[in-house]
This record gives C-alpha cells, sequence and structure tokens, in this order.
C-alpha cells in the first residue's frame, strides 16, 4: 500500500515538474536584437582557422583583427568585438556555425567563407537572416551566378585567376605540353576548368586526384607518360605538397604551377626541397605592395609580415567597421552599405558590383615563387 | 576509359602498380596473421603503421639527414630507420594487445566487441599523434636518390621500386620461412588451428600471440621505412586508407594464408593503379572497394585459398 | 587500478541498479504518466529555463552552437540508432556501412527535391517543366523510403550470406562506395555536393516562416515526432513475429533454421527496415541543412553510429537513444574541447567496451548474453 502511494506520489511530483517547467519557459537562445542607438556591434568571422589548410587562413583573420583593433582604440565609444568560429575549412562544420550566427540578432555582419565550399553551404542562411557576407578569399565564380543578394568578395574570383594562370603558363612559362590536375572539389574543380579554358590545345592531358589523398603514383606515371613540360595544381597544399615532392622524387623536372589554395608556408615545408621553383598564383597583393602603413603595422602586431590574404581579410573588415561607424548598425544598414561601398582599400579599390564581385578592373593577380623554402612575390600577371 | 594511356604503357603501369602493392602486402601481413590465428579484424593495426613511418621521420632527423646524402650515410639512414620503425611499431602492436585485446579474450567478447575496441583505439593513436605532430603533413628528405636501374623498352624501373619489391619478398620469404620451419612458428600454426588442443600440446597461448602481434608490427615498421623512401611524407590520418587497402589485399589474397597477403598486396597496387590510368585517380579508391566486395561474395575464402591453419567457414 | 573501479562501479550500481527492475515493477498507468511527462519534457526542451540545468544548453558557452539545432541532430541521429538497432541490435548484423542509407536518404531529397540538382535539370529538360521546379517535398519521403529499401535489398542479398566480420567489412566497402560514387559523379552534383534543398515549406528562403533556415524549433518538434512514432513502430516489430525471428537468428542461427526460421528472409527484411530509418533520418538532416556533400557521409560517421548503439546498448531502444544523444550532444556542449573531441571519443570507445560491454543501458538479454560467455570463456585463456 505504501509503496504504491509513494510511486503515484512521484510519477505525480514527474508531471507536475514537466508543468512548472512548461510554465516557466524561458527561452534563453536567440539573443539581444541589435539596433537602438548605440554605436558598435559584433562581427563573425568564420573559416579554416586549424587545420591542414589553416597556413592559408590565418593571415586573413589576423588581418581582420589589426583592422578591428585600430577601430576600437581610434573609437573608444563605438566599440566592436570580431568573434571567431573555426570551421576547418569543412562545409558540414560551416553551416551550424550560419545557423548560430544568423540566429543570434547581435551579430551584424560576417567576415566569410574564406573557402569557396563552405561559402556555398551557409550563403543562403545568411541571406535569409538578411546579413552582408564580406569574403576575403572565397573565389569560385559560381558563388556570384547564384543571385545570393548576402554575399560579397574583396577578391577576383577563379575566373580571373584562371584566365591569368593560362596566360602566365602561355606568355611566361612558355609551356608547351601542359598536365592540370584537380581535387575535384568546389575550389579546386573551378580553377581548373578556367585554366583548361584558356589554355586550350596546350592541354596535354588532365587528372583527378582526392583530398586526404597521400600517394600519387597514378596520377605521376600519367604525367610521364604525358611527356609534360609544365604540370598545373589546383587544389589545397594537404594534397599539393605530397604530390609535389613524389612529382620531383619520380625525377619529372616538369615546372609546377598551384593557386592561392597553396599559398601557405605549409605548402613549402611539408614539400621541402622539391617545392623549389614552384609558382603559385593568387589575387592577393604582396605584403610589399599593401598601400598605407598596413605591412608594416601587421608585422608590428604579429611579428612576422602578411602571408596570403592578409591585406584583404584587413579591407574585409575595414569595409564593415567603417559602416559601423557611420551609424549602420542594423545588419539592412550594413548590407546597403557595404552594397553601395566605393573607396580605396589597401589591397585594392573596392566597389563592388550587382553580383557581389569587385570591380573586374581593379582586380591584381600577382604571380609567386617558392625561393628558398619562401614565397616571394615575383610578378603581377596582366590580364590582357 | 583512356585505354590507349593503359595499353601504349602497361609495362610501366604494372611495375608502378607492383611497387605500390609491395607496401600493401606488407602492411597486409599483420593483418592476416592476427585474423588467421585470432579471428580479429585488427584496426589499430593502421596505426602501427603510421607510428613507424614518424619513428623513420624522427629518426632520420636526428641524424641529420639531408636529400641525396653519400653512400654510407644512406646505409646508416636505411639501417636506423628499419630498426626505429620496426621497434616502434612492433612495440605499439603489443602493447594494443596488452593493453586491450587480451582483457577482451579473457572476457570471450563477441567479435563485434573485439571491433569496436579496435576502431576506438585506432581513433586514439592517429588522434594522439596528431595533436602531437600537427594536422599538416611533414615531408621527410630524400634519402634514396632517384635513378633509373633497369630500362625494358619504354618501361623505366627505378631504384626505389626495385627496392621496395626485393625488400618486400625477401621479408614475406623470412617470414615464411619463420612459420614454417622454426618451433614457434609451430606454435603459432597450432594455436591457429585449434587453440584448445594447442594448449593441451603445451603451447603457451598468450606468448604465441604476442609473437604474432610483434611479427605484424615489425613488418608493418619495414613497411613503413619502405613508405617513407618512396612517398617522403607523412602525416597523422595516413593509416587509414593504407590499412583499408592492406585490409582488402589481405582478403583478396585469402585471409590468414601469408603467400595470399603478398599475392593479393601486388595484385591490388596493380588493379588500383590500372583503373586510375583508365578513369583518373579520384576512381582509385573504389576500384579496391569493388574488389573487396566482389571478392568476398564470389570467393570468401579468397584467392589462395587456405588459411594459416583452419580453413574459413 | 581495477579495484577502485569495482568500488565505484558497485556504487553506483547500488544507486541506479534496479532501476529498470523497479520501473517495470509499476502499474502500467503508472508507467504511462511517467512517459507522457517525459515526452512533454521532450517537446519543451527548446525552451530549457529551468534554473540550475540550463548550463547543459549548448548555448551557455560563448560561441556555443544554436541549442533547438543541437537537439535536432540529435533527434536525427537517435533516429539513425534506432534504425541501426534494428540491423545490430536485434538482428545481430555487424553494419559499419550505415552510413550509406543515411547518404541514400539525404541525397533523395536533394537530387529530386533541389532545383539546382543536376537530376532535377535533367527533368525539367526532358519534360519542359518551368526552371524552378522540383519534386514537391512530401513527395520525396516515399521515394526515399522506397530508394533506402532497394539499396538495402541491394546491399543485403548478396552480403547477408556472409558471417560476422565479413560483413562488417563488406558494409564498411559498400558505405565507402556510395560517397566515392556520389563525389565523383556529376549527375549527384560531384564533391560540390546539392544545396537549395527544400524543407516541408519548399525551397529555403527568407519566407519560410515555419521551416526556415533560422529557427531550428519546428524541425526539432518535427523530428522528434517522427522518432516516437518509430519507437512505437519498432517496439511493435519487437514483440511481433519477425522480432522473435531476429531474436532466434541471433542467438544461433543453425538452430534457427532447424526450427523452421528462414534466416535469410528475415534479415533481408531487418536490412530493409534499417534501411528505410537510415533514409527519413537522412532526409531530415538533408532538409534542414539544406545542402548536402558527399565528405558528409564518410566512414568516420558511420563508426559513430555504429559507436552509439554499442555503447549505449545495443538491442535496447533506450540504451541506443541514450547513445545517440551522448554522442550527438557532448561534442557540442563541450566545444571548447574541439580539439581533442574524437580522442575523447576514441578513449570513450575503448573504456567502455572494455569496462561495461554490455553498453549503457543494457537490454537484458545481451547483458545475459555477454555473462554467459564471459564464463565460457576457455579455462587456459588466464
Amino acid at each position: 500500500m505504501r509503496r504504491n502511494y509513494v510511486r503515484a506520489v512521484g510519477t505525480a511530483a514527474l508531471a507536475a515538474l514537466a508543468m512548472v517547467a512548461a510554465a516557466g519557459c524561458q527561452d534563453a537562445g536567440s539573443g539581444t536584437a541589435g539596433g537602438g542607438d548605440k554605436c558598435g556591434g559584433k562581427i563573425a568571422i568564420f573559416g579554416a582557422f586549424t587545420g591542414a589548410n589553416s597556413g592559408l587562413v590565418l593571415p586573413s583573420l589576423n588581418g581582420a583583427k589589426l583592422a578591428v583593433k585600430q577601430h576600437n582604440e581610434k573609437n573608444p565609444d563605438c566599440q566592436v568585438k570580431l568573434e571567431e568560429f573555426d570551421t576547418t575549412g569543412d562545409p558540414a562544420q560551416a553551416t551550424p556555425v550560419a545557423n548560430r550566427v544568423a540566429q543570434d540578432q547581435s551579430f551584424l555582419a560576417v567576415i566569410g567563407g574564406h573557402f569557396s565550399g563552405e561559402t556555398k553551404a551557409t550563403m543562403q542562411t545568411y541571406e535569409a537572416a538578411g546579413m552582408v557576407m564580406v569574403s576575403p578569399s572565397a573565389t569560385a565564380p559560381e558563388l556570384t551566378q547564384q543571385d545570393n543578394k548576402a554575399f560579397h568578395r574583396v577578391v577576383g574570383n577563379d575566373l580571373t585567376q584562371g584566365a591569368a594562370a593560362a596566360t602566365y603558363i602561355k606568355n611566361t612559362l612558355k609551356g608547351q605540353k601542359v598536365f592540370v590536375i584537380d581535387d575535384a572539389t568546389t575550389y579546386g574543380q573551378g580553377i581548373a576548368g578556367e585554366t583548361k579554358k584558356g589554355l586550350g590545345p596546350l592541354v596535354a592531358a588532365s587528372d583527378k586526384v582526392q583530398t586526404g589523398q597521400s600517394n600519387f603514383d597514378a596520377t605521376i606515371s600519367k604525367i610521364k607518360s604525358a611527356q609534360a613540360d609544365t604540370v598545373v595544381y589546383a587544389g589545397y597544399t594537404n594534397e599539393a605538397a605530397p604530390l609535389l615532392k613524389q612529382l620531383r622524387a619520380a625525377g619529372v623536372q616538369a615546372k609546377f604551377l598551384g593557386f592561392d589554395g597553396i599559398y601557405s608556408p605549409e605548402f613549402a615545408s611539408g614539400a621541402g626541397a622539391a617545392a623549389e621553383g614552384a609558382i603559385i598564383t593568387c589575387p592577393c597583393l604582396p605584403a610589399s605592395e599593401a598601400g598605407g602603413t598596413f605591412s608594416a603595422d601587421y608585422e608590428k602586431e604579429f611579428g612576422e609580415a602578411p602571408g596570403s590574404y592578409g591585406a584583404e581579410g584587413y579591407d574585409g573588415a575595414v569595409v564593415l567597421l567603417e559602416g559601423i561607424k557611420a551609424g549602420k548598425n542594423t545588419r539592412q544598414g550594413l548590407l546597403e552599405w557595404v552594397d553601395s561601398y566605393d573607396k580605396q582599400g589597401v589591397s585594392k579599390y573596392i566597389k563592388f558590383d550587382e553580383t557581389g564581385d569587385v570591380d573586374k578592373s581593379k582586380v591584381v593577380i600577382w604571380a609567386y615563387e617558392v625561393k628558398g623554402g619562401q614565397i616571394t612575390a615575383q610578378q603581377e600577371i596582366k590580364l590582357s | 576509359m583512356n585505354f590507349d594511356e593503359l595499353f601504349g604503357h602497361l609495362g610501366q603501369h604494372t611495375v608502378d602498380g607492383l611497387a605500390k602493392g609491395a607496401i600493401y602486402a606488407l602492411v597486409a601481413l599483420g593483418y592476416t596473421l592476427v585474423y588467421g590465428v585470432l579471428k580479429l579484424i585488427n584496426f589499430a593495426h593502421s596505426e602501427v603503421f603510421m607510428v613507424g613511418t614518424f619513428a623513420v621521420m624522427g629518426t632520420w632527423a636526428l641524424l641529420g639527414a639531408t636529400d641525396g646524402p653519400s653512400f654510407g650515410m644512406v646505409v646508416l639512414l636505411v639501417v636506423a630507420g628499419l630498426a626505429a620503425g620496426a621497434l616502434a611499431s612492433g612495440a605499439t602492436a603489443v602493447a594494443v594487445e596488452r593493453i586491450a585485446y587480451r582483457r577482451l579474450r579473457r572476457m570471450n567478447a563477441p567479435p563485434l566487441i573485439f571491433l569496436i575496441t579496435a576502431i576506438g583505439l585506432s581513433l586514439v593513436l592517429a588522434e594522439a599523434f596528431g595533436l602531437w605532430q600537427g594536422r599538416i603533413v611533414k615531408g621527410m628528405p630524400d634519402v634514396v636518390r632517384h635513378d633509373i636501374w633497369l630500362t625494358i623498352g619504354n618501361t623505366e624501373i627505378s631504384n626505389r621500386q626495385i627496392i621496395t619489391v626485393v625488400a618486400a619478398l625477401g621479408m614475406m620469404f623470412a617470414l615464411d620461412r619463420f612459420i614454417n620451419g622454426t618451433r614457434y612458428g609451430r606454435g603459432v600454426r597450432a594455436v591457429a588451428q585449434n587453440p584448445d588442443t594447442a594448449a593441451l600440446m603445451g603451447v603457451n597461448q598468450d606468448r604465441v600471440i604476442m609473437l604474432i602481434f610483434l611479427l605484424g608490427g615489425l613488418l608493418a615498421g619495414a613497411a613503413a621505412l619502405l613508405w617513407s623512401i618512396r612517398y617522403g611524407i607523412t602525416k597523422f590520418d595516413i593509416g587509414f586508407l593504407v590499412g583499408l587497402k592492406a585490409f582488402t589485399a589481405a582478403v583478396l589474397g585469402g585471409i590468414g594464408n601469408l603467400r595470399g597477403a603478398l599475392v593479393g598486396g601486388l595484385l591490388l597496387g596493380v588493379v588500383e593503379v590500372y583503373s586510375a590510368t583508365l578513369t583518373s585517380s579520384s576512381w582509385e579508391d573504389v576500384a579496391a572497394f569493388v574488389v573487396l566486395v566482389v571478392v568476398l561474395l564470389f570467393r570468401p575464402t579468397g584467392l589462395l585459398g587456405e588459411s594459416l591453419g583452419r580453413a574459413r567457414a | 587500478m581495477t579495484d577502485i573501479l569495482r568500488k565505484v562501479n558497485d556504487s553506483r550500481q547500488r544507486v541506479t541498479g534496479g532501476i529498470g527492475e523497479r520501473w517495470r515493477a509499476l502499474p502500467r498507468w503508472q508507467r504511462w504518466l511517467g512517459f507522457a511527462a517525459f515526452v512533454a519534457f521532450l517537446y519543451y526542451l527548446p525552451y530549457l529555463g529551468i534554473p540550475g540545468l540550463v548550463w547543459l544548453r549548448t548555448d551557455y558557452i560563448s560561441n556555443g552552437t544554436n541549442w533547438a539545432s543541437v537537439l535536432f541532430i540529435c533527434a536525427v541521429y537517435v533516429l539513425v540508432a534506432i534504425g541501426l538497432n534494428v540491423v545490430v541490435g536485434l538482428a545481430g548484423l555487424l553494419d559499419l556501412g550505415y552510413v550509406g542509407f543515411f547518404a541514400v536518404g539525404a541525397y533523395s531529397v536533394a537530387l529530386f527535391g533541389s532545383a539546382n540538382s543536376p537530376v532535377v535539370h535533367m527533368i525539367q529538360a526532358q519534360f519542359g517543366m518551368p526552371k524552378g521546379w522540383a519534386v514537391a517535398w512530401a513527395v520525396c519521403i516515399p521515394l526515399a523510403l522506397v530508394l533506402t529499401m532497394i539499396s538495402g535489398v541491394i546491399l543485403g542479398w548478396p552480403t547477408l550470406r556472409l558471417r560476422g566480420d565479413y560483413l562488417a567489412i563488406v558494409t564498411l566497402g559498400f558505405g565507402e562506395i556510395i560517397r566515392i560514387v556520389a563525389r565523383n559523379s556529376e549527375w549527384a552534383g560531384a564533391a560540390q555536393g546539392i544545396n537549395g534543398i527544400p524543407g516541408p515549406q519548399g525551397a529555403p528562403s527568407p519566407d519560410n516562416h515555419i521551416f526556415g533556415l533560422l529557427d531550428a524549433k519546428p524541425w526539432y518538434w518535427l523530428a522528434l515526432t517522427v522518432v516516437l512514432v518509430m519507437v512505437f513502430a519498432v517496439r511493435r516489430l519487437e514483440n511481433s513475429r519477425v522480432g522473435r525471428a531476429w531474436l532466434a537468428i541471433r542467438e544461433d542461427e543453425d538452430a534457427a533454421a532447424v526450427m523452421g526460421v528462414h534466416g535469410f528472409k528475415f534479415k533481408l527484411w531487418a536490412f530493409a527496415i534499417g534501411a528505410a530509418l537510415g533514409g527519413i533520418s537522412g532526409l531530415l538532416f538533408a532538409s534542414r541543412q539544406g545542402f548536402v556533400e558527399p565528405l558528409g557521409f564518410n566512414a568516420q560517421l558511420s563508426i559513430l553510429f555504429v559507436a552509439m548503439v554499442v555503447v549505449g546498448g545495443s538491442g535496447n531502444m533506450a540504451g541506443v537513444a541514450l547513445g545517440a544523444f551522448l554522442l550527438a550532444y557532448l561534442p557540442e556542449r563541450f566545444r571548447d574541447f574541439n580539439n581533442v573531441r574524437v580522442l575523447v571519443f576514441g578513449l570513450a570507445l575503448v573504456l567502455v567496451m572494455l569496462l561495461r560491454p554490455q553498453g549503457l543501458i543494457p537490454s537484458r538479454r545481451r547483458a545475459r548474453e555477454l555473462k554467459d560467455r564471459a564464463e565460457e570463456a576457455p579455462v587456459n585463456v588466464a
């Protein structure tokens, strides 16, 4: 009898608890709404800050941090907070980040994505939230072909980069038989396609590898039988470094050209001596060419020269910071501000067209060379 | 399907495939030994291989290896690398058995539990190295400079390829002699055939099991050295694909069958290179998996059939 | 060392041991009431504001993921675990390629429901449909079910003759084949994947008010409802002739055959039903995310699924649900330790297998099986 009584009370208590909890309902997840009269706000930045390909993205993050720091020092009554979200470049990790940021009304804008894959996965979420995206390095052409109002990039896209690489191969490297490899990602496939278009009949053969691959016997075998004098790799450091190393180890002397996906210190260290003489194209400016005191400031702050996309990350942040300073503290306001932005940045003149690309005539593509284990600027590739 | 490419350079692609497969064969031996005796798929073996590559890299760095050293230095580096790799891999394999598998055997755990534990260990080892060494590609110096030693028609065979295949064959032969010629080898075969009877005959099961793990580890360490010579890179997650391919090779040849591991490894390497030539390298892995599935469906005992001691049901 | 662990386990046993017994001893109406209260609590969960429990929320930490989104993923994974439990726990088949069915479900809604998919483009060209047309979301559901069940049968037919470990490896291989084919095929979107996957209200757009891109609560409630319906359905299945046949096959296939239970047919049914559940969860997942890519359906996810079932308690639905919830929730709640996440997962797997192989909430039958096996261990393995 007493046992039943205890049980009855127990279950009733459970049910009561559930009802009390429901009554005291409280959704603590959506954060405070932005807006109001106070100047300042939060900007999110996402990208591969850790992981195998982080060397490409960290300079951009640092550039953005520098911009925010400088802004906060100059504007004590308009403080901006930059919050970092690491995605390791993986679209699957970028998606929950996008949901989080989009739902939290205290985030006014987002700098990102840094890789094309994660950008493609999250563009629609940010657009639905009415946020503006300013990307320092997502270069796949299809990103601006999807009628997305949110996406803007302060960098040239792969249409220009691919065409520039083709021009460089034809004029400077004087390649006759070009072997083009891509890694079957959004980025790699896109830019390889553009380069092949530009090269036309000079392409001797091509191959696809996969991300995560570590031995490239079959590809190298094909390169040898095609007797290529130039090898073009469209992809990231994680695969490019072992590929180049094994290529040289197999005795292939062909010139090697890669794109901005391998512009990172890990490429030179991973491939070792084999990386010597490799060419890397990038729609990013060398540190020495960047406008203003950017390079000096960056070096003072982080102890090293800005790497790939450092200046672009800085510019992306500055565009948003100036908007916040001008009193735009809503998402809609910032979006309109960015759409109508028309000013010189440290990497290039920044003005966006209706699709989100920077003015094509302002895009710069540079060729870099690996010398002595360091990536040094070689020349600007003129696009005509 | 690019048939011209394949048939135009058939010799070259075959040689490339054989050299690639030789490394798979050495790693496959570890899987096949353990499976033949314990009926256990040792998922952690792929990480045993990975540890070996890092040991080789570390030893070479310690000895100050550079690209293309003198002959004496090459010999030193190869021997030291082999010792380091074999020791590290062997130690890892034995540790895995001692810490995890022995306890599970005491509990007479069902195969699924063994499998999950093995996977867990594999993850722990890979992640530990990822955290310790970083998740980027680690380059190693070119210890054995590339050189063409043999040219048959339009097929060029390099020194590295010859070293790899010869070394693999040599180790296979040595292992075969060991299993079939020595007292310990008899013990291994006895336990593989029937553990209880072997125990009745006076064979110490635990010691035999430790021995096969050690042997598998040593061979994986040798494979790690050969890998380092041929490819010159390593990464914390290198084990997964290599392990999976090696396991496929073991199954292909007849799991539990040592010669089968060799045949399976070489064959798999050739199949991979052929399929990559016909289509593109991104289909390479599918070829391996399709081979695995087809073999298991139509000939589950593998090409060479009989196992170490016991025929698979 | 083992002594300390044993003492800890004993004190834990005193507290939690026997809960199952006491629960089952309650009269039926009380159990129903308790269950109803629990279900109500689950629906309330996104609003979790009970002081003292708020720290459980994943957005309690500064850059934590949205709580309702995490709950949605938990619900999807619970569904996966229940499906895999049918295959692994009830029928006793080692399936390491379950992610393949998850992927087929996700890709079904992606390939047919998204206006950006190559397959839809082909259909548009063939039948002259307008540019933004795609198969309606509601139609994608039976489509996904059919496709996954067919793939389950295709996978199962040749492979179910194999035993134990071989089956595990073949299923692993199949899972990888599906992923790589999706990655390499243009018609499946290749490595870039497919975006623009619709939800119940249609293609992702700012106009979707309930099932939109931002608020995850309605998605969670939808997933939760599906989970509850499926739990009920599988429960009925477990206690039916089919369930008993699975039990017989799991314990001893030859004896079952002697008793007239056709092993192959029932194993195939297990595969198909498990595949269907996997497909539904894949569909829900893809609809919410709005985007699929092959890299997300890799072998590691398959292993995570199996781990959920085995660590939770293979054969026991409450157990696998708990396993799924923990394995989806813990990495998000402790996002600060993202770097060591996989390491901790591996360690957890090994420790649970060594110390408590029957799982967290074991099926009584399974716990008994393991205990019997341990007692049967040959004497000389000591």
